[in-house]
C-alpha cells in the first residue's frame, strides 16, 4: 500500500510540474528587457579562476557592476568551453540585457553567438578574441594587443642579450589567443637576429605549477645552453625562476627572464633581481567592458577592437611603479 | 508482487523524483526557468554527454568501466577537423570513419581486458592517455571546421514552435537513448550484458558468450564516445584536443544517479537519461542564479552520487534478506 501511494505522489508531482511549464513567450529571449524592475542584468561568462590575472579580471568586472548598480550573473566555466556555451544559453533564456564573454579558445563560437544575435542581446568580448564567420556577431573586443606584447618582449630581449641567446619559451594555454599571438609577436621580433635561438617551446598552460615542471624538464634537457627564458605570463615565469634556482642557476643574472602581464608579484621579483622584464597586460577590464555594454545597448557602433595600451617594465622603471600596482 | 516490482524500480523512481523536485524548486525560484527554451537547452548542451553516458551504462552494466571516453571524444573532434579541413574528405564519410575508429578502439580495449584478464580500470586508463595523446598529435590546438555540410546540418531540425528548433545533436541523442533502451531490454545482447554483470561465473556456466559480450560493450562504448565527438563538432564547428577532460566521470555519475549499480548487473538506460538531465538542471540553476560559487555543481553532484550509492546498497541488502 505504501509503495502505491508513493507512486501516486510521484505521478502527481510530475503532472503538476509539467503543467506549470510555460512557453518561453513570457519574457525569455527579449533582449532589451531587464529581469528585475528596471535594473540592468548582464551575464558574464568567465573561463575559470586558475591564475591570479584571471581572478583580478573577474574582481574588476564584479566591482564595476556593483559600482554601476548593474545586476551581474557570473558563470565560472571551470575551464570548459561547453560550460561557457551552456552558461550563455542560460543567460539568453533568462533574458539578460547584455553578455560579456571571455572566450577560452578562438574557435567554436559561431552557433552560440548567432543565438545571442537572434535574441538581440549584444555580446562584448574581453581579453581574448574569437574567429567567427561574421564579425557582427559580437559588439567589440576589449583586449590588449598580444602580438605587440610578444614583440615588445622580443625586442627588449634582443637588446639586452646583444642579439645572442639560447631561449626557452613557455607558452600559454594551447589554442588560446594570447598564447598564439604572444608567440607570433616574439618570434617576429627575434627573426632578424639569427643568433637568438629558441631551444624549446612548450606549454605551461599559464599556470605557475606547470611552468615550473616544464622548466625543470627542459633544464635537464638543455642545461647550460639556456641563457634566457620567455614566459607568456608572469605566473609561469615565477615557476621557471623556482626551477632555475633549484637547479643552481641564477635567474635574473645568468639567465635572463622575460614575461608578460605586469602583475604585482612580478614587480616584486624584478625588485629582487630575479625577473628582468615584464610587459604589462592590464586585467582590470571591468570599466571598459561596461562602457562598451552601455554604448552597445544604445545602439552605437563600436570599433571591432578596443586596444589597451601596454607598457614595458624592467629594473629601470619597475621599482618606482610598484606602489601603483593594483593587482 | 507489488512490493517486488516497486523495490526493483525504486532507484529509477527516486531519480525521477529528484529531477522533478529540482525543476519545480528552480521554477519557483527563478523567472523564466520553467520554459520550453530552458528544457531544450538541457538537451542541446548535454547531447554529447548523453550519448557517451548511454555507452558507459552498457559497460557498467557488464561489470566494467571505461575511462577513455573523454579522450576518444576529443580525438574524434580533432580527427574530423583535420580530415575535413586538411584532407578534404566529405563530412558524412569522415563522421562514419570517426565512429568506426571509436568502435575499433573500444573493441581493442575490450579484447585486451577479456583475453589478458586485466582490470578494465587499468586498460581504459591506458586507453585514455593513448587517445588524449593521439588527439594532441593530430592537432595541438583547437581547429575550426569549415564545411558546407556542417553549416547546412546546423540549420536543420524539428521545429518546436516559438522559433525553437530541435537540432541534429539532441535529435541523435534521443534516438541513441531509445535505441539503447531497446538493445538493453529487448535483445539477446542486452540480456547477456545484464547476466555478465550480475555474475560472470554463472553466465559462463550457462554458456553465454562472455568474451563476445565483453568486447561488444566496449566497442559500443567507444562508438558512443566517437558519436559524442561528432555531435560536439556539430555544436561547436571545431575540434579541440582539450575537450572532454573529465567527461568519463560525468558519464559515470549520470549512470549511477540513474540507478545503474557500479558492480554491474542492474540499471537502466532511461535512468542514465534522467541522470544526465539532473546534472544539466543543476548547472542551469547555477547559471540562472549567477552568484553561487561554481563549486556547488561538484558538491551537489557528489552529494547526489553518494545518496544514490547508499540507496542502491540499501536495496541490495533488502533483496538479499
Amino acid at each position: 500500500m505504501k509503495r502505491q501511494s508513493f507512486l501516486r505522489l510521484a505521478g502527481l508531482a510530475a503532472a503538476v510540474s509539467f503543467s506549470a511549464c510555460k512557453p518561453s513567450g513570457s519574457g525569455g529571449g527579449g533582449g532589451g528587457g531587464a529581469a528585475g524592475g528596471g535594473k540592468l542584468v548582464v551575464g558574464f561568462s568567465q573561463i575559470g579562476a586558475d591564475n591570479p590575472w584571471r581572478t583580478a579580471e573577474t574582481e574588476s568586472v564584479k566591482a564595476e557592476a556593483a559600482k554601476r548598480g548593474i545586476e551581474l550573473k557570473f558563470s565560472d566555466a571551470q575551464g570548459q568551453q561547453e560550460a561557457q556555451i551552456s552558461a550563455i544559453r542560460s543567460f539568453i533564456a533568462q533574458g539578460v540585457s547584455a553578455i560579456i564573454l571571455a572566450p577560452k579558445v578562438e574557435t567554436g563560437w559561431d552557433g552560440i553567438l548567432k543565438e545571442a544575435k537572434a535574441a538581440k542581446i549584444p555580446v562584448v568580448l574581453v581579453d581574448r578574441g574569437v574567429t567567427v564567420s561574421d564579425p557582427t556577431l559580437f559588439a567589440t573586443l576589449i583586449a590588449s594587443d598580444f602580438v605587440a606584447e610578444g614583440r615588445m618582449a622580443g625586442e627588449w630581449l634582443v637588446k639586452k642579450s646583444g642579439g645572442k641567446a639560447g631561449i626557452i619559451q613557455l607558452e600559454g594555454t594551447t589554442g588560446a589567443a594570447p598564447a598564439n599571438d604572444r608567440k607570433k609577436g616574439f618570434e617576429a621580433a627575434i627573426a632578424g637576429s639569427p643568433d637568438m635561438k629558441v631551444l624549446a617551446s612548450q606549454t605551461g598552460d599559464f599556470k605557475r605549477s606547470d611552468g615550473k615542471n616544464v622548466m625543470e624538464a627542459l633544464i635537464k634537457a638543455h642545461g647550460a645552453a639556456i641563457t634566457a627564458v620567455y614566459a607568456h605570463n608572469d605566473d609561469m615565469a615565477i615557476g621557471a625562476i623556482q626551477a632555475l634556482e633549484a637547479a643552481g642557476r641564477q635567474p635574473g643574472k645568468d639567465v635572463t627572464v622575460v614575461s608578460i602581464d605586469g602583475m604585482g608579484f612580478a614587480f616584486e621579483a624584478i625588485k629582487e633581481g630575479k625577473l628582468n622584464c615584464t610587459v604589462e597586460c592590464n586585467p582590470l577590464l571591468g570599466p571598459m567592458a561596461f562602457d562598451a555594454v552601455a554604448k552597445a545597448l544604445k545602439g552605437e557602433e563600436l570599433p571591432k577592437q578596443l586596444v589597451q595600451e601596454d607598457r614595458l617594465f624592467d629594473e629601470t622603471n619597475a621599482p618606482a611603479e610598484l606602489p601603483n600596482r593594483k593587482y | 508482487m507489488n512490493r517486488i516490482f516497486a523495490s526493483r524500480l525504486l532507484p529509477l523512481m527516486a531519480t525521477g523524483l529528484v529531477l522533478v523536485a529540482l525543476f519545480a524548486a528552480a521554477g519557483a525560484g527563478y523567472e523564466n526557468f520553467l520554459s520550453a527554451r530552458v528544457v531544450l537547452n538541457l538537451f542541446k548542451d548535454r547531447a554529447f554527454l548523453g550519448v557517451v553516458a548511454v555507452g558507459m551504462t552498457f559497460v557498467i552494466l557488464s561489470g566494467g568501466i571505461d575511462l577513455s571516453v573523454g579522450a576518444v571524444m576529443a580525438f574524434t573532434t580533432v580527427f574530423l577537423a583535420k580530415v575535413i579541413g586538411g584532407l578534404g574528405w566529405s563530412a558524412p564519410v569522415a563522421m562514419l570513419a570517426a565512429v568506426g575508429i571509436g568502435v575499433g578502439f573500444g573493441m581493442f580495449q575490450g579484447w585486451v581486458i577479456h583475453f589478458f584478464r586485466i582490470p578494465a580500470f587499468l586498460v581504459t586508463l591506458a586507453g585514455m592517455f593513448l587517445a588524449r595523446g593521439m588527439a594532441f598529435v593530430v592537432s595541438p590546438r583547437s581547429v575550426e571546421i569549415r564545411s558546407a555540410f556542417y553549416d547546412d546540418l546546423g540549420e536543420r531540425g524539428l521545429p518546436l514552435g516559438e522559433g525553437l528548433l530541435l537540432t541534429v545533436g539532441p535529435l541523435v541523442y534521443l534516438v541513441v537513448v531509445a535505441a539503447g533502451m531497446v538493445v538493453a531490454h529487448g535483445t539477446r545482447f542486452g540480456r547477456n550484458v545484464y547476466a555478465l554483470g550480475g555474475n560472470e561465473a554463472s553466465a559462463a556456466l550457462m554458456g553465454l558468450p562472455v568474451g563476445a559480450t565483453r568486447v561488444g560493450v566496449y566497442a559500443l562504448c567507444g562508438g558512443c564516445a566517437a558519436l559524442g565527438g561528432v555531435i560536439s563538432t556539430l555544436a561547436l564547428s571545431s575540434g579541440d584536443p582539450t575537450r572532454g577532460t573529465g567527461l568519463e566521470l560525468d558519464a559515470i555519475a549520470a549512470a549511477v544517479i540513474g540507478g545503474t549499480v557500479l558492480t554491474g548487473g542492474r540499471g537502466w538506460v532511461f535512468g542514465t537519461f534522467l541522470g544526465v538531465l539532473i546534472l544539466g538542471t543543476i548547472k542551469t540553476i547555477l547559471d540562472f542564479d549567477g552568484s553561487l560559487d561554481p563549486a556547488w555543481l561538484r558538491i551537489a553532484s557528489g552529494g547526489l552520487l553518494l545518496g544514490f550509492i547508499l540507496l542502491q546498497k540499501l536495496i541490495a541488502r533488502r533483496s538479499v534478506s
